[in-house]
């Protein structure tokens, strides 16, 4: 073998190494992503005890664990009232905040960009600084305890604000000149053309505000406070922090949990992707 | 409608205020008051709605207050390991998964971000079950003979700790990754070949040419995280209740057992409020001021 080729091969051997590494790093991080949904799957079919003490495979308790949760923790309440609070949230906090998205990149005026700069300067609030103040508001306006008052904080949205903004910059305005010059009026352009023409980034805003307001938990922990008007979170949180909990039951409420915002991520991903580009562009 | 309110709706539509409108009302109704009226509470003094005026006392008691105090270094252990490892990752993974001749990719891809679809509540307690005395972890690691004994992990302080921030990173690792991944397949392929005729290896692709081109969005994920981090509440509440002994209680969490659990001192609490804030605002402007990017586009 002369040097040259020696050189050429020990290249090809490194190169395989590398992505030998590479392959069983990702692999290593691949296992250690999707355990968990499997160690969810096996444990709703385990009882309790089992999943305390790590049982790996398939018992014959799904159906046990199912009927234990409908009767312990009014489940179908539950998912009612998940359910009822996510798409309420999700409709109208699209509406609010693209029509604020739009309106502040087509009519920009100093003003306007006073009220964008303080609106996105809120991304820095967290939540539980603004809790308190809202539970004695809302308790003073009758709105604990009540769904308008979990959807009302969650309707407008720095950050699906700025969502909307950063993708209604690629939006050609000489659209908007001739549907004007057509006679259309402002929010006919929005309502008939716009909306129509930016689907994919409210098929993203809406994965985004589905996830966040089906999983939203510390709001509606503290102000939803009757058996009757708790969310699935609040659900599987009561039972998971009881002094035994059954893991059987929970496991089955994780798995019911999960199943909408997995759903939603598959059916919608390739617009999620594409539109998440858009906006960091 | 008469004449009258019809023109005036014309010309809110046509300078486009009604457009940015509702946005505006409800975030000063429920942000700016909010946050105006938790600055006067946090001068008040008392339980319940027996209350005085205080002045500063509770801006002082903060100083004195060892929960306050333990809390604060704990959400900040969190932020400081936990920001760094889980955006590293990311970026690793997302520049590993950027390689067009690698298999599997889309694979690959899916079951790292494959943890988001989980709500926060649902894998907290998915984590505190395997992470039971006699739970699948420990089983797992002594199989591997990695451990020699059960390692108890949410009834000591220092492991509780690791618990929490390998749950955290677990969840959030293939959100960053996203971001990373759709911002790279935006570079120009060309610029990476001209390093490579130039000799470059992978590692100084890596650090002259994808993290000086990703900066905005490292930027963006790094303020997301930290504010995510910084308020830290659902993950502690269902993994540990903030035990053993209070190590991995949390602000957030602090702020809801003063206000919701202990007999209510929301003026204590209010303070505490801001007190989490000002961090937050802080932290977030000088990782703005860093990166040398107004985030003005």
């Amino acid at each position: 073998m002369t040097n040259k080729q020696t050189v050429i091969n020990t290249g090809k051997t490194r190169k395989r190494v590398i992505y030998a590494v590479q392959y069983l790093f990702l692999g290593i991080i691949s296992i250690v992503s999707i355990f968990p949904f499997a160690w969810m799957i096996i444990g709703s079919t385990n009882k309790s005890m089992d999943i305390t003490l790590g049982k790996m495979t398939f018992g014959d308790q799904f159906f046990i664990n199912l009927k234990n949760l409908l009767e312990a923790g009014d489940l179908l309440t539950c998912l009612k009232n998940s359910a009822i609070l996510s798409i309420f949230i999700t409709c109208l906090s699209m509406l609010v905040c693209s029509l604020a998205g739009y309106g502040f990149v087509v009519y920009q005026s100093k003003k306007k960009e006073f009220f964008f700069s303080l609106i996105l300067l809120s991304m820095m609030i967290p939540t539980s600084s603004l809790v308190i103040p809202m539970f004695k508001m809302f308790n003073g306006m009758q709105l604990l305890n009540t769904k308008i008052g979990v959807v009302l904080p969650a309707l407008s949205t720095a950050f699906l604000i700025f969502f909307f903004r950063q993708n209604t910059k690629n939006f050609p305005f000489e659209t908007i000149q001739s549907a004007r010059i057509d006679g259309l009026g402002e929010f006919g352009i929005f309502f008939k053309i716009y909306m129509p023409m930016m689907k994919s980034t409210y098929a993203a805003a809406a994965i985004i505000t589905f996830m966040s307001s089906w999983n939203n938990y510390m709001w509606p922990l503290i102000s939803l406070q009757t058996k009757d008007q708790r969310t699935l979170p609040l659900l599987i949180s009561s039972l998971g922090t009881a002094y035994t909990p059954d893991y059987g039951m929970i496991m089955v409420g994780i798995i019911i949990t999960t199943i909408p915002s997995a759903l939603i991520f598959f059916l919608m991903q390739k617009n999620f992707v594409n539109s998440m580009m858009g906006s960091v562009k | 409608m008469n004449r009258k309110t019809s023109k005036s709706w014309f010309r809110l539509a046509s300078n486009g205020w009604a457009f940015v409108l509702p946005s505006i009302v409800l975030f000063l109704w429920l942000v700016l008051w909010p946050m105006i009226s938790a600055f006067l509470m946090s001068l008040q003094k008392g339980k319940g709605t027996v209350t005085e005026f205080a002045g500063l006392d509770n801006y002082i008691r903060l100083f004195h207050d060892p929960v306050f105090i333990s809390s604060t270094i704990n959400t900040i252990t969190y932020f400081i390991i936990q920001v760094p490892i889980m955006l590293i990752l990311a970026l690793i993974i997302s520049s590993i998964l950027n390689n067009p001749r690698l298999r599997f990719r889309g694979f690959f891809r899916t079951a790292i971000f494959v943890p988001c679809v989980t709500s926060l509540v649902a894998y907290s307690l998915l984590f505190k079950s395997m992470f039971a005395p006699d739970g699948i972890i420990n089983q797992v690691l002594m199989a591997m003979h990695i451990i020699s004994e059960p390692i108890p992990w949410l009834l000591e302080t220092f492991w509780a700790k690791v618990v929490i921030i390998f749950a955290i990173t677990w969840r959030w690792t293939g959100y960053n990754m996203i971001f990373y991944l759709s911002s790279m397949q935006n570079i120009d392929k060309g610029v990476y070949e001209a390093a490579e005729i130039d000799g470059a290896g992978a590692w100084h692709k890596f650090w002259y040419i994808t993290v000086p081109l990703l900066k905005p969005v490292i930027l963006l994920t790094a303020i997301q995280s930290t504010t995510g981090t910084l308020q830290l509440f659902d993950e502690v509440v269902n993994i540990t209740s903030g035990g053993p002994a209070n190590s991995t209680m949390t602000i957030s969490q602090y702020i809801y057992n003063l206000s919701f659990k202990y007999a209510p001192d929301f003026g204590y609490a209010s303070t505490v409020s801001y007190a989490i804030f000002i961090m937050v605002a802080v932290l977030s402007l000088i990782q703005m001021k860093v990166s040398g990017d107004r985030n003005d586009k």
